[in-house]
């Protein structure tokens, strides 16, 4: 018995119907085996479009439908839908991607409606070979993990937690807070960042939702959407965290009388001892000994002054081991910030040479009241400068080092040009390539800015040199062409301030392909669709947010984590998900039990029946990558949705000459 | 007293096992003798092209043709068979899928008559003559059969009903197959009159193959002694069991040597050869290209190891000649 | 540009995983990059999925080319898909070569969701080296070599007047 193909062709408006003659391929397709009837129309994934399948599946009696659009991966759920509504199975359809893979990469209108014929014509022979399938629906685990505790990720748990739902909140830090807790002030508010922060902070801390696991790793992701199984591994910091009232008397008591070793949090710029708190409102306020630098921890023989000062709380546990952690959660939030470009890999700006070249996130540092100056704004020599350049785009649109912009730049260094302005009196010299001050408030900042007296130059700063030689902590001339007027500028400084970028974090990679996911080619984790699905990845069940996914500000964060957070909320509420039914089976009496496929499967989906002595595939764990298929000898494993029927019907439909 | 079915055997380019197998029957062929008339068997009985030209069309119940279509000579006598039978049998692997012969696909016509007439070591022809089809000398002619520049399974001549696989089919397969035929209980046309499930299922060493065989290295039979009780691919030697379709009770596989592909593919596989690739290429091991180069190099000939029976019937049908 | 005597478009049929290289496709297609209008995808989930006997398929049925895509070896969506790939490809390779396939005609590449700018340009160039190449063209070449039994098949359907099955 033949089918009863219909075929439909979108216009897409004319963002396909330009360099694709639709009408042409539509009279095309009628004319193929089995095609009962075929149309052209400008939006297929409109409503009326939909409708149109919808009627004419009943009018035409239509057992087959295909649509040749945009990707399936962006409206293939959209016309399953109408297939489904219409009245038939909905895997009774099949995509055509004439969008985004014809109309838009080609350039030569009959060789592209060619392209298009030749697709639909493909589908054509494949579609009388798909079968009526059901999609298989799993529950959702209620719980959610969230990796990176910054701004997003406190923002994402807050959110779920106020909602009711159990999250897990994982930091590799010794505290949650991110970049965020570093900063002083933020733009273009200049709200302190510690007041907006902290609250939230301890908030999370107390949170009878929250689990809170800092100084911990994801070692292990197993499973799929709704399913997930994850290993942490809660790293020993010496300390029992229960036990920690985050006296400090241990610090105080440390036989290292002054602090020795350079503070991470404070990027090197104070000091700290091998027992410390990261920052006076760490959260969890619970001190870390650092293994490194520990004299009992490193050679067993110290007079272990912190014990004696902890005294009966005995929170100090020189013996601590590792501890895995295996969880179970439904959804998981990737928020794992990024890390600031290396000023260092411009040596012409001497970061790390000369002395009083700092990077933005110093200078945050040394302008907060908590950081290693209490707030003094001053030189290595301990005065404050008279004059500070703040250079703009380091490690930013810069064919050298990133391409990209990264968005908040412009805006850090007017509010830090501000800053040093109100803290030091200082002539500011902003070297800017363009002022980028795309968001609300931010022009208004800018001009407020201008209107303190900070000068702003057009250039790109070619080179800073010391005004003597000799002396590297002496003055320095910062050289840039002044591209409004049109002349080369040599400003003499005694601080330079670099606007590092932002980069996606060292170990992205391996995070991703941990969380199976993306990246781009930059680093940065990437989002299942740039503008409709943002916070999405391909995983599903795995969510991006914060600048994970690119360089973004505080609000963009924070707005993004919320949305990330409504993506979890909008899958557990749910309780159930379905998944694509593109799962393998066996052909029991055709399999001859020779166990090729049994090691194809990442999943251990596959085992052998003993008393058969054939192949089983557990259908809850194959995730339907068809490597089993491909392998099978005798051709008795099946993929639902990839038989080898279809993808062969497919070959000789899009081969077979017009 | 009623006419017995008239069951006709023929050979085309073959090495003649087949017709070889139909003696294996041993008693049984007195079985097979009492129920049909062998009306057409040249190499055991003298019968002529001219006694079946005379013969109604249909009118021959059965004829098995072993070997592949070579020549002219073959294919006429394909068409001629084809069309006095109802059943048309392709008896054995060069019929059924090209057979070793059809490995000569990988050369065409001219470098095999080279080669054979020229080059080849023990060849003394200094005038470099080579078979002629066209022979007159004064007023004696002779025509003689043109060798084709492809050599074909039956199924690429002649429509074909079924198929008894192998290389030689067994013997136990030929007496199934004829009863079935005697009784009226064929399957649908097309099928091949073999179980359609793959050797390892009847193979008495399935069990002794481990799950996981990650092979680091591929052997070829002569380079070790296998162990008579072990799955010969987890000793590392290339068994084409798992890709070739059963019923040969493994009988190779029982002489300790591995399964050379010859009862060809099950239904589902279209190219035999290639899946036999996918799977041996499965149970490499290593991730980096020179390891598994490295590994896979022990399968010196793909083409000749996965397609050794059914070059012909691959979907590409042997070597693209540059012409 | 080409010689307006090369009419000749090759066709290449493509093998791309749901995950990585369709998904880079789709992102040369948003990104408005433009390239050879010779290729045809065909989406599996996974280059694991690949059956060497689609490659097969492809060229018999006059496919000039066929390229595979998928992701970059440890990016797999399905852990190690792509190995597997790999190595049935690596042994592909060889025997493509063996039965007369130009080694141009059949191509591996990783190509991830992010580099649409990798599918132009391995389109491109593939397409370029297939032009030189020249046609492939499986059918046509299976039906030349079948046009020898042509004349043989007429001679004995011709030769012989039908023969009745009552004839005796």
């Amino acid at each position: 018995m033949s089918n009863r193909i219909g075929v439909y062709v979108c216009h897409c408006g004319t963002n396909i119907a330009s360099m694709v003659d639709c009408k042409a391929v539509a009279e095309y397709a009628a004319t193929l085996p089995g095609v009962a009837l075929s149309r052209d129309y400008k939006y297929m994934c409109s409503d009326p479009g939909q409708t149109l399948i919808q009627q004419d599946i009943k009018e035409h009696k239509l057992d087959r439908i295909i649509v040749s659009a945009c990707s399936p991966l962006l409206h293939e759920h959209t016309f399953r839908n109408a297939t489904r509504q219409g009245g038939i199975n909905e895997f009774f359809f099949q995509m055509v991607n004439i969008r985004e893979h014809d109309a838009w990469v080609h350039t030569d209108r009959a060789k592209a409606t060619e392209k298009a014929k030749d697709l639909i014509r493909a589908a054509v022979h494949r579609v009388p070979f798909h079968k009526p399938l059901e999609k298989k629906t799993v529950p959702i685990k209620p719980d959610v993990l969230i990796v990176g505790g910054g701004i997003a990720g406190i923002h994402a748990a807050l959110t779920l937690a106020n909602a009711g739902k159990k999250v897990y909140l994982v930091e590799r830090d010794a505290t949650i807070g991110g970049h965020m807790a570093k900063f002083d002030k933020t733009f273009p508010t200049l709200d302190c960042a510690a007041c907006i922060l902290t609250p939230k902070m301890s908030t999370v801390k107390t949170h009878p939702n929250i689990t809170m696991w800092t100084y911990s790793d994801v070692t292990k992701v197993e499973g799929f959407v709704g399913n997930y199984k994850v290993t942490v591994r809660r790293n020993p910091r010496y300390i029992i965290e229960e036990l920690c009232v985050g006296c400090s008397e241990c610090v105080e008591a440390c036989v290292f009388k002054e602090p020795k070793f350079p503070d991470e949090f404070n990027l090197g710029l104070g000091k700290r001892k091998p027992v410390f708190l990261p920052f006076p409102q760490a959260t969890p306020l619970v001190a870390v000994i650092d293994p490194e630098t520990c004299i009992q921890l490193k050679t067993g023989k110290c007079k272990k002054t912190c014990v004696e000062a902890c005294g009966d709380r005995k929170a100090i546990d020189f013996s601590q081991k590792a501890e895995e952690k295996e969880i179970e959660v439904g959804t998981i939030i990737l928020s794992t910030g990024f890390k600031i470009f290396d000023a260092k890999r411009i040596p012409y700006y001497g970061y790390g040479t000369y002395s009083n070249v700092f990077t933005a996130l110093d200078i945050e540092r040394l302008v907060n009241a908590s950081g290693p100056t209490g707030g003094e704004l001053v030189l290595r020599n301990g005065q404050k400068p008279k004059s500070v350049a703040i250079v703009h785009c380091v490690g930013s649109r810069d064919e050298n080092t990133n391409k990209y912009c990264s968005r908040v730049c412009c805006m850090y260094s007017l509010k830090l040009a501000h800053l040093v302005k109100e803290r030091t009196g200082a002539e500011v010299y902003n070297f800017y390539i363009d002022m980028r001050t795309p968001g609300k408030g931010f022009e208004e900042f800018y001009s407020k800015v201008s209107g303190e007296g900070v000068h702003m130059i057009r250039g790109k700063v070619a080179d800073v040199f010391l005004e003597n030689p000799a002396d590297k902590s002496g003055r320095m001339i910062v050289q840039a062409e002044d591209t409004l007027l049109n002349i080369m500028r040599k400003v003499p400084v005694d601080m330079v301030v670099l606007g590092v970028g932002l980069e996606a974090q060292a170990d992205a990679n391996d995070v991703r392909r941990q969380f199976n996911i993306s990246c781009s080619t930059e680093g940065w984790f990437l989002e299942r669709h740039p503008k409709l699905a943002p916070v999405n990845t391909f995983t599903d069940g795995i969510f991006l947010a914060g600048c994970c996914q690119g360089p973004k500000d505080i609000p963009d964060t924070v707005a993004q984590a919320g949305a990330a957070a409504a993506e979890a909320l909008a899958l557990i509420d749910a309780g159930s998900v379905e998944l694509e039914p593109n799962t393998a089976f066996v052909v029991e009496q055709e399999c001859s039990g020779c166990k090729t496929c049994i090691p194809m499967c990442p999943y251990t989906a596959i085992s052998r029946n003993e008393d058969k002595k054939i192949a089983v595939i557990n259908e809850a764990l194959c995730k339907g990558c068809g490597t089993c298929v491909a392998a099978c000898p005798s051709g008795a494993i099946k993929q639902n949705l990839f038989e080898d029927d279809e993808i062969f019907e497919e070959i000789n439909g899009v081969l077979a000459h017009v | 007293m009623p006419t017995k079915p008239k069951i006709g055997f023929y050979w085309c380019a073959s090495c003649g096992g087949c017709e070889e197998s139909v003696v294996d029957l041993a008693e049984d062929v007195l079985m097979v003798t009492a129920a049909v008339d062998i009306i057409f068997w040249p190499c055991a009985m003298d019968f002529k092209k001219a006694d079946i030209e005379a013969m109604p069309d249909k009118s021959i119940v059965a004829t098995l043709l072993n070997g592949a279509i070579r020549s002219s000579e073959q294919e006429e006598m394909a068409h001629l068979l084809r069309r006095k039978s109802q059943v048309l049998i392709a008896f054995g692997s060069c019929a059924h899928t090209g057979g070793i012969p059809g490995l000569a696909n990988q050369f065409t016509c001219e470098q095999i008559m080279k080669y054979v007439y020229e080059e080849c070591p023990t060849m003394v022809n200094d005038q470099k003559t080579h078979p002629q089809t066209h022979f007159k000398d004064g007023n004696r002619e002779t025509e003689l059969p043109v060798i084709r520049n492809v050599v074909r399974a039956l199924d690429q001549v002649v429509d074909v009903d079924y198929y008894i696989p192998g290389c030689p089919p067994t013997p136990k397969l030929l007496k199934e197959a004829v009863l079935a035929l005697l009784s009226g209980k064929l399957p649908p046309k097309g099928s091949v009159l073999a179980p359609n499930i793959a050797v390892c299922q009847q193979c008495k060493r399935n069990d002794s193959k481990p799950q996981d065989i990650s092979l680091t290295e591929f052997k070829r039979p002569h380079q070790i002694i296998a162990d008579p009780d072990i799955c010969l691919l987890a000793q590392g030697l290339p068994c084409l069991g798992p890709a070739t379709r059963g019923g040969c009770d493994a009988v190779c596989i029982q002489g300790n040597m591995p399964c050379t592909g010859c009862f060809g593919p099950v239904d589902n596989v279209h190219d035999h050869g290639a899946k036999i690739l996918s799977y041996l290429a499965s149970t490499a091991a290593g991730k980096e290209e020179k390891d598994i180069t490295k590994t896979l190099a022990g399968i010196p000939d793909p083409v000749g190891t996965f397609y050794r029976y059914g070059l012909a019937k691959c979907l590409l049908r042997g070597k693209v000649s540059q012409s | 540009m080409s010689e307006p005597t090369n009419t000749f478009e090759p066709r290449i049929v493509a093998f791309f995983c749901n995950w990585c290289t369709y998904t880079a496709a789709d992102l040369a297609g948003v990104s408005r990059m433009k390239y050879a209008p010779n290729i045809r995808v065909v989406r599996l989930m996974c280059s694991g999925r690949l059956d060497p006997q689609f490659v097969m398929a492809a060229f018999a049925k006059g496919a000039d080319g066929v390229l595979i895509g998928g992701c970059h070896p440890g990016d797999c969506h399905y852990v190690e898909g792509n190995y597997k790939a790999l190595r049935r490809v690596t042994l592909l390779k060889r025997m493509l070569a063996d039965l007369g396939i130009e080694e141009d005609r059949f191509r591996l590449e990783w190509i991830s969701a992010s580099e649409g700018d990798k599918v132009k340009h391995v389109v491109n160039e593939m397409v370029e080296k297939i032009r030189a190449l020249g046609p492939l063209d499986m059918p046509g070449k299976h039906t030349h070599w079948d046009k020898e039994m042509e004349e043989l098949e007429a001679h004995v359907n011709h030769s012989q007047k039908e023969i009745p099955a009552h004839a005796h």
